[in-house]
């Protein structure tokens, strides 16, 4: 959900229900990052209630669109993370069977 | 070439790139210009990579993430997307059934942290949530001998299974796991104890009726879930039967002439829904220490340092003529218990203690569904999702 205003889009806060601060801190971390944005933050207003609330101003572009760039951009994070993962656990079982072959 | 030249050139240069190309090479280009400086001075990339502890607390804990906050230096700190897929390294130390530990190099606390909070609490596993108790003479009450057994661990993988919202209220060969566990310990016996082992894994489902038997018909009583094919009859349980993941859990105590006759339901969920869920023991990192030696440390200083820490991060070389000196040999091992910078201001004044803050060492210790490399995998899948059901809601 968007909390903004129609003549002003750079400015807003974005309500995502069912979400902590697992991924609000994660996305204000990429959002950070971008050269575009101005200022950026999260709260969550209550905690027994399951929302938080992301607030993403910008130099000019639409808040909406720099958030979306955000979340894309960590989700190729993530890809290039479980990728590298992968292969080092691959990399470590390898070696280690070839270790084990040497000790018979 | 005359500068006057140099200058327009650029200027040219600059204007056919930008009405070309996208924002990113504009910065590219700016940042290869030489007046440009592209690395932070010293003691601000210290600050910027290090948490400094001191004897009384630590210091620039946070990460600069802000992408602007060298403007004033000239100095780019927005992390793209090459730069992280460059610098990012993973290194695996060890790697065993039920746990992992790797280094994380490259990454910001705020994404190392999210993956953490996704093992503890959003990677879903399967675990016992309804018990039906047919008899209970035990001494142990049913509410407590139900919460024992959801906290045990459930050896089936839960990506086989769905969400119990996903069916209705229907509880089907896809969404339930039934154990059976009946013992009874006879009279005149020794008294018994009764483990993980004794649950009986149920493929075909309840056995339990779920409402009265009426005499005469003859139609099967109905029980508590409704599977329409027998779960050991699916190719990805037929060679290998669901159980506990461990078999010597105690579980109750059996006097003579008690008897215990129940059936547990084992459900998919999440850890944030209730901890039985979490398929880690514990998830955790912390970040590299950093030891030091800010001054040549030697003779008897030398073996005051190396005898003050308690886990012997420092050792002592022999530099000729009967000197010795202090080296830092292990400072992985440091456990910032800052002993050694404790007896005044001039041991603060030779030994640095630091955290690198980009840099993990991370633990994962599965308790079993899964095991832990396939944990962390998950868990950024997950992040992933998180991200596209953002995206999806925006669009
Ligand atoms: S902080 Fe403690 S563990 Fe670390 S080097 Fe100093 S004495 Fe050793």
């Amino acid at each position: 959900m968007e909390l903004g205003s129609y003549s002003d889009q750079s400015k807003s806060t974005f309500s995502l229900a069912d979400e902590d601060h697992t991924i609000a801190n994660a996305v204000r971390f990429t959002l950070n990052q971008d050269p575009r944005v101005t200022f950026c933050g999260y709260s969550i207003p209550h905690p027994s209630d399951n929302r938080v609330n992301i607030r993403v101003q910008t130099t000019g572009d639409s808040a909406r669109e720099v958030l979306k760039d955000a979340c894309q951009d960590l989700m190729q994070m993530c890809q290039h993370v479980r990728s590298t993962f992968d292969k080092s656990v691959n990399d470590y079982k390898m070696s280690k069977t070839v270790k084990d072959m040497d000790i018979k | 070439m005359s500068s006057d030249e140099d200058e327009s050139m650029s200027e040219q240069e600059e204007q056919t790139k930008s009405g070309k190309e996208d924002n990113g090479s504009v910065l590219d280009y700016i940042m290869s210009l030489e007046s440009v400086p592209s690395k932070l001075p010293p003691h601000l990339e210290l600050l910027k990579t290090r948490v400094l502890c001191k004897i009384d607390a630590p210091q620039h804990t946070d990460t600069i993430q802000y992408s602007g906050a060298y403007a004033a230096l000239g100095v780019d700190n927005s992390i793209r997307l090459d730069n992280f897929r460059q610098n990012f390294k993973v290194q695996v130390n060890r790697l065993t059934e039920d746990d992992i530990e790797f280094d994380m190099i490259g990454i910001d606390p705020a994404l190392a942290n999210a993956f953490r909070r996704i093992l503890i609490a959003e990677v879903p596993t399967m675990a016992i949530e309804r018990i039906y108790m047919a008899n209970n003479t035990s001494v142990i009450q049913d509410e407590v001998l139900s919460h024992r057994l959801g906290l045990i661990p459930i050896g089936a993988d839960p990506r086989l299974f769905e969400y119990p919202e996903n069916a209705g209220n229907e509880k089907n060969e896809k969404n339930t796991i039934v154990f059976k566990l009946h013992v009874r310990c006879e009279r005149q016996q020794p008294r018994i104890t009764v483990k993980s082992n004794e649950l009986k894994w149920l493929p075909n489902g309840s056995e339990l009726p779920s409402e009265d038997i009426k005499p005469n018909s003859s139609s099967k009583p109905k029980t508590f879930t409704s599977f329409s094919c027998s779960q050991d009859s699916l190719p990805e349980f037929s060679g290998n039967p669901i159980a506990p993941r461990n078999l010597d859990i105690i579980l109750a105590k059996l006097g003579p002439g008690q008897e215990i006759e129940l059936e547990a339901h084992a459900v998919k969920g999440i850890g944030r829904t209730h901890a039985k869920w979490s398929p880690v023991a514990t998830a955790w990192y912390r970040m590299l220490p950093e030891v030091v030696l800010l001054k040549e440390v030697e003779d008897e200083l030398a073996e005051e340092l190396k005898n003050k820490c308690p886990v012997g991060v420092f050792d002592i070389e022999d530099i000729g003529k009967g000197r010795k000196r202090a080296t830092v040999a292990r400072p992985r091992s440091c456990t910032l218990c800052r002993e050694c910078i404790r007896g005044g201001k001039e041991w603060e004044d030779r030994v640095a203690l630091r955290r690198v803050k980009d840099h993990f060492i991370f633990t994962v210790e599965s308790t079993g569904a899964l095991p832990p490399e396939v944990l962390f995998t998950e868990a950024v899948k997950i992040l992933e999702e998180k991200c596209e059901r953002v995206i999806t809601e925006l669009s």
